[in-house]
């Protein structure tokens, strides 16, 4: 299968090294403490953030730092055949974990003791590279409730496909099989906080594909920072200052 | 720019589902043009003063391929859309557009239409997928022109009159091929030019020539559909066409379903499939499975198929395939327990291009230049296919490729056309090129890529390999090749140093190609496309550039050259003690002939060190050989040719057996042992990826022939193992010297031949090597001319931890491609080389009528066919002149495997040996062929 053309086109007609069209909006449910909604192409997302708040389960409490939860759900309707998915089956309860993982470490956790901060991340519509999606809008919502964070988390995926790195893949490419590494960063940190590879590469690709997801992840820091500057710009304007 | 194209899709599952796809419209594309004022040109491939720009409609491409490839059409712009459909309707035709638009030399250029912003079209509701793309189409081309200005003309080429007509109606200017091409005034072109069939009227005047012919309509090929629904309920089967080589009356397919081979008797069965194609078959009720035969026989008279004087099979391969007559001895079914067929659709063509020439006939009078004729290939699995030429004198003696473009069922022959002329028939140029067509095998010169990957001339051992810590250094060992007089390519060498302790070392060197090829290079990937070096009579074309195979990686006589190495330690008895691999450089000390060696060896006053470490190595293998033998190696025979060449002229001078010495005996058993070395580490390291090399245990129906023949002349052969059928082997010996080597050549023929596969594919029983007697085997000792010892090479120097193991071993589904690919340009090597053999034949024979002797190998009802052991050939002896039907004064004694004459005063018997006359006769013009006559 042809997942580049001689041309140098993808399926989808973008160029291998192009990410798809993102767009962010925060604050899409009132009720939450934060919230945002990512997309990625047509991979939609929506996160909301509730916390720091006191913990429910009062054996979970921990002393010195905050809990962090995360679920993560597919709607029923975000893949094309409307299959009814079971809550917590394998995959989400994995993702779940990564996120909560992936968020855990750039949350200032120690500032707020005993407390709870739970993250709901939901898939709206499913194209590829959700993982990513769900993690730039975990983001974006904990920056919104206004939670201490070391710094930014972004994400975005690689792929390699016809001898040639593609960034962030769509459920096409993304369903060719080959090698999918899902990187995310603290972009200001210059960190490596997540990593994930299905299938082999060789290891000189691997640093090429992983570049070329660490561009992107620095492409999407970017562009969440401007919306949270407007964003914050709008609150200013609101409150009269 | 982003648009979200949706569309609703059939899942596997039967659902039916809305997909939505992105779909990204740039401003990036640039139209092609190194004059354009506006787009970047830095990829412009179109002329730089082009005048008209020529924008192809699908049906175009999918039809004018022979056309499009002619240097004469440029500046063409393919559209993506076009590419896409031809893509989804013909792969090998989408590979050959590829392949013009990245010939740096063809001003096409690929506008990814579907992908600028100005150029994409919506579907409107209510038009169809095919009127969307003809829009799509005619919008490009409208783009081209307003984007290029008055000063170039744009015009669409295309055949579909509907899209003409629009095209016309939207001021787009627009031609059919046709009258573009006589635009060009170039008779030449026209006649490659395909013709819709409902122009084809007049063409069953070719048929009328011939009033004997009656002609035959076909049934109508069932419908997608109803062939879909037929496999899925049973009632069809499903496969792929393979036309027995020897009779093109006759094919076969395997079917999966039923698990059996299908025949399939004659052309009104085959219904116009051609060898190779998918088709769908239904099984004709078994009482007639047996009938269809005789009805086979009467349409095999009806074309005139002879049978040829050729080479000798050398295995099963090449022989034809002999299926138990009716009433033959032993043969108690009457009716045939093959289920047999007939052809009712055809789910993919694999239609291409045939050498062959034309059908002798008069000139035509008076029918405006343009003459009707059939094409008879090379390739006797084709049928005969009619065209159109406008050059007719020029071509009837000329060989020419013709390609197939369609076949209704109102005609007898399918229709085609005139691709390009390769040269006079019986030219020896010619006709060698015809052999390398025919066997797809690329003979052109290496690309400048492909150059490039060669280290610099002239090359030497440097002083970086000599101190890289993975090569050792034998240089001080004595090292020696034998091959072949005039081998220029030397692979392997050998040196065998006696051991303090009374052992010896023997070590088998090959050149290292790995340290050159490297994977994933355009050398690599030619290599591996090429697959082997292919050795015609009077020329050779090599796998890997010259400066490789002669030079850098020959190991030749005092020169050093980088090797790797298999060093074993062996007892006096040839017992292996330690085996040892390791990459190396090498010093040679000697280049032998085999007759040189073996000379050396047998002069007794000579004890130089280099003849004593070949008499122990000779002593060596001839242990080694013994105890293969003994544990069921066959000694098989063939009768390999050889002709003597004269230098200037490069015409055959003289031919005979090829004789085999004890020396090349002795080579043989060493490389043999290295393989086996070889394949036992690679294996062990790389279980799931190793290539290895079968040879399938033949089964007792391909050994028919020979035991029936043996039976005949009372001999009992033991087929049961490999080890019992050497032995009976060994023991057939009669008061005839040349008996045994007979009845072995014969043995021979009736197996298959070795095949390369994927250890990940078979289990390991499957592995095994028939003719060798070996659990496992290998091909390592010949990196210069076969790609699969490159391959093994790779493997062999990971699994020591030299080198990564490249990617492609992880990929088991092109591992296994690969492996197909090496048995294919095998295959075809081999016939090119055979088939070069009998072009040499006819050649030497051609002023030179000889009487020889013969053995009759086998009785017909009018004749016998008889092997002519001092030129390897074979051919048929007519008792009965041919033209002559019935002929009641033979009758064939099939128990005795006798043909006798009524009145009993004559008869022949198999195996008989009988002096023929040879002599080279025309029955038609242009048309030599060899002829056997009994004396
Ligand atoms: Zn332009």
């Amino acid at each position: 299968m042809e997942y580049v053309s001689p041309e140098g086109l993808r399926l989808d007609g973008r160029r291998p090294m192009e990410m798809r069209q993102i767009r962010a909006e925060i604050g899409a449910v009132a009720k939450a403490d934060g919230s945002a909604v990512f997309e990625m192409g047509n991979t939609k997302v929506i996160a909301a953030v509730y916390g720091p708040r006191e913990v429910q389960n009062k054996s979970q409490l921990i002393g010195d730092q905050a809990l962090v939860r995360c679920e993560y759900s597919m709607a029923n309707f975000s893949t094309g055949d409307r299959r009814r998915k079971q809550k917590g089956d394998r995959r989400s309860t994995e993702i779940s974990l990564v996120i909560r993982q992936t968020m855990e470490a750039c949350i200032m956790t120690h500032l707020m003791p005993r407390s709870q901060i739970d993250i709901y991340v939901q898939v709206l519509q499913a194209d590829g590279g959700t993982r990513c999606a769900c993690i730039n809008a975990a983001t974006l919502a904990l920056a919104d409730a206004g939670i201490p964070m070391r710094d930014l988390v972004t994400s975005c995926s690689a792929g390699y496909l016809n001898s040639t790195p593609l960034l962030d893949l769509n459920y096409v490419e993304d369903s060719a099989g080959g090698p999918d590494v899902t990187v995310g960063i603290l972009p200001k940190l210059d960190k490596v906080t997540l990593f994930q590879m299905d299938s082999k590469l060789p290891i000189d690709i691997l640093d090429n594909v992983m570049q070329l997801a660490i561009e992107g992840c620095k492409a999407v820091a970017n562009y969440i920072r401007e919306i949270l500057l407007e964003n914050t710009k709008e609150l200013e304007y609101r409150r009269g200052v | 720019m982003l648009h979200n194209k949706s569309f609703v899709k059939k899942t596997k599952a039967g659902k039916v589902m809305k997909q939505v796809r992105e779909h990204y419209l740039r401003d990036d594309i640039y139209c092609g043009a190194p004059f354009c004022k506006v787009c970047d040109t830095s990829a412009a491939r179109l002329s730089d003063s082009a005048s008209t720009v020529l924008v192809l409609d699908t049906n175009v491409v999918l039809n004018q391929i022979d056309l499009l490839e002619n240097p004469a059409i440029d500046d063409v712009v393919v559209l993506s859309i076009v590419l896409e459909e031809v893509k989804n309707k013909n792969m090998a035709v989408y590979n050959r557009i590829r392949a013009i638009c990245s010939n740096s030399l063809r001003k096409f250029f690929v506008f990814s239409n579907e992908y600028h912003r100005d150029t994409y079209v919506k579907e409107m509701s209510g038009e169809t997928k095919n009127d969307r793309n003809d829009r799509a189409i005619r919008v490009a081309t409208q783009w081209y022109q307003s984007h290029l200005g008055d000063a170039v003309k744009v015009l669409l080429i295309t055949n579909d009159k509907e899209n003409k007509r629009k095209a016309t109606e939207e001021g787009i200017r627009a031609e059919t091929v046709e009258s573009y091409v006589k635009s060009l005034a170039r008779s030449d072109l026209l006649d490659l030019v395909v013709r819709p069939s409902s122009e084809d009227v007049d063409m069953e005047e070719v048929e009328d020539l011939r009033p004997s012919k009656r002609k035959v309509i076909y049934t109508e090929h069932k419908p997608m559909s109803e062939i879909t629904s037929g496999l899925h309920r049973g009632i069809y089967h499903q496969g792929k066409l393979r036309v027995n080589r020897y009779n093109p009356f006759e094919a076969y397919v395997g079917s999966e379903s039923i698990g059996d081979e299908i025949t399939i008797y004659g052309r009104t069965n085959m219904n116009r499939a051609f060898d190779g194609d998918i088709v769908a078959v239904e099984l004709l009720p078994q009482d007639q499975w047996r009938e269809e035969k005789s009805l086979s026989i009467a349409c095999d008279e009806d074309e005139d198929e002879d049978e040829d004087v050729h080479l000798a099979p050398s295995s099963a391969d090449d022989a034809p395939r002999t299926i138990p007559q009716q009433g033959s001895i032993g043969e108690t079914n009457p009716i045939s327990s093959r289920p047999s067929g007939c052809v009712v659709g055809i789910i993919k063509r694999n239609w291409h291009s045939y050498c062959g020439s034309l059908e002798p006939m008069p000139m035509p009078a008076g029918s405006g230049g343009v003459a009707h004729a059939l094409f008879v290939s090379k390739d006797r699995r084709i049928p005969k296919i009619r065209i159109q030429t406008r050059q007719l004198e020029n071509l009837l003696d000329k060989r020419i490729i013709v390609a197939v473009d369609s076949w209704d069922r109102q005609s007898r022959y399918p229709s085609g056309h005139y691709v390009r002329t390769i040269g006079e028939i019986g030219d020896r140029d010619t006709e060698s090129e015809v052999v390398l067509i025919e066997n797809d095998i690329n003979s052109r010169p290496f690309s400048s890529q492909v150059l490039a990957c060669l280290p610099p001339l002239p090359w030497s051992v440097s002083s970086v390999d000599l101190t890289n810590p993975i090569r050792q250094d034998l240089r001080n060992l004595r090292v020696f090749s034998v091959d072949p007089p005039g081998c220029r390519d030397i692979d392997d060498a050998l040196h065998c140093t006696a051991l303090p302790n009374g052992n010896f070392e023997v070590g088998v060197h090959i050149a290292d190609v790995t340290n050159f090829v490297h994977p994933g290079t355009p050398l690599d990937e030619e290599a591996a496309q090429r697959g082997t070096s292919v050795y015609l009579v009077e020329r050779r074309i090599d796998m890997l550039p010259k400066p490789l195979t002669e030079d850098i990686c020959s190991l030749r006589a005092d020169v050093e050259r980088l090797a790797f190495s298999v060093i074993w330690e062996m007892t006096p008895e040839a017992d292996i003690l330690s085996t040892k691999y390791t990459k190396s450089v090498i010093k040679s000390s000697a280049a032998l002939s085999y007759v040189e060696a073996q000379a050396r060896m047998d002069d007794s006053r000579l004890m130089d060190p280099v003849t004593t470490d070949l008499r122990n190595m000779n002593s060596l293998a001839k242990k080694m050989r013994l105890r293969r033998i003994e544990k069921g190696a066959l000694t098989l025979a063939s009768a390999e040719v050889k002709f003597q060449i004269d230098t200037e002229t490069h015409d055959p001078l003289d031919i005979g057996m090829y004789q085999i010495r004890e020396a090349n005996q002795m080579v043989e058993e060493f490389m043999l042992a290295a393989n086996v070395s070889v394949a036992e580490q690679i294996l062990r390291s790389f279980p799931s990826c190793s290539l290895l090399r079968r040879h399938p245990t033949p089964t007792r129906e391909m050994l028919e022939p020979l035991l029936r023949t043996a039976a005949v002349i009372g001999l009992h052969l033991d087929v049961t193992s490999s080890k019992a059928l050497a032995d009976s082997l060994d023991h057939a010996v009669g008061d005839d010297p040349y008996f045994n080597k007979l009845i072995r050549i014969l043995a021979t023929r009736c197996m298959t031949q070795a095949v390369y596969f994927c250890s990940g594919d078979l289990s390991p029983p499957e592995y095994h090597h028939y003719g060798l007697a070996a659990p496992l085997y290998t091909h390592f000792t010949s990196p210069i001319r076969r790609y699969a010892d490159v391959i093994v090479h790779r493997l062999l120097a990971a699994s020591l931890g030299i080198f990564k193991l490249p990617p492609i071993f992880r990929d088991r589904p092109q591992l296994t491609s690969i492996s197909d690919n090496l048995n294919y340009r095998h295959r075809n090597a081999q016939m090119a080389g055979r088939a070069s053999v009998e072009l040499h034949t006819l050649i030497y024979f051609r002023n030179r009528p000889t009487d020889t002797e013969a053995r009759i190998v086998k009785i017909r009802s009018n004749g016998f066919i008889v092997f002519v052991p001092k030129y390897g050939i074979e051919g048929p002896v007519y008792l009965i002149p041919r033209t002559e039907k019935g002929g009641g004064e033979w009758y064939v004694d099939e128990q005795q495997q006798k043909i006798k004459k009524m009145d009993g005063s004559l008869s022949y018997s198999i195996l008989q040996p009988v002096t023929i006359h040879m002599e080279v006769v025309e029955p038609q013009p242009h048309r030599p062929k060899l002829q056997l006559t009994l004396i």
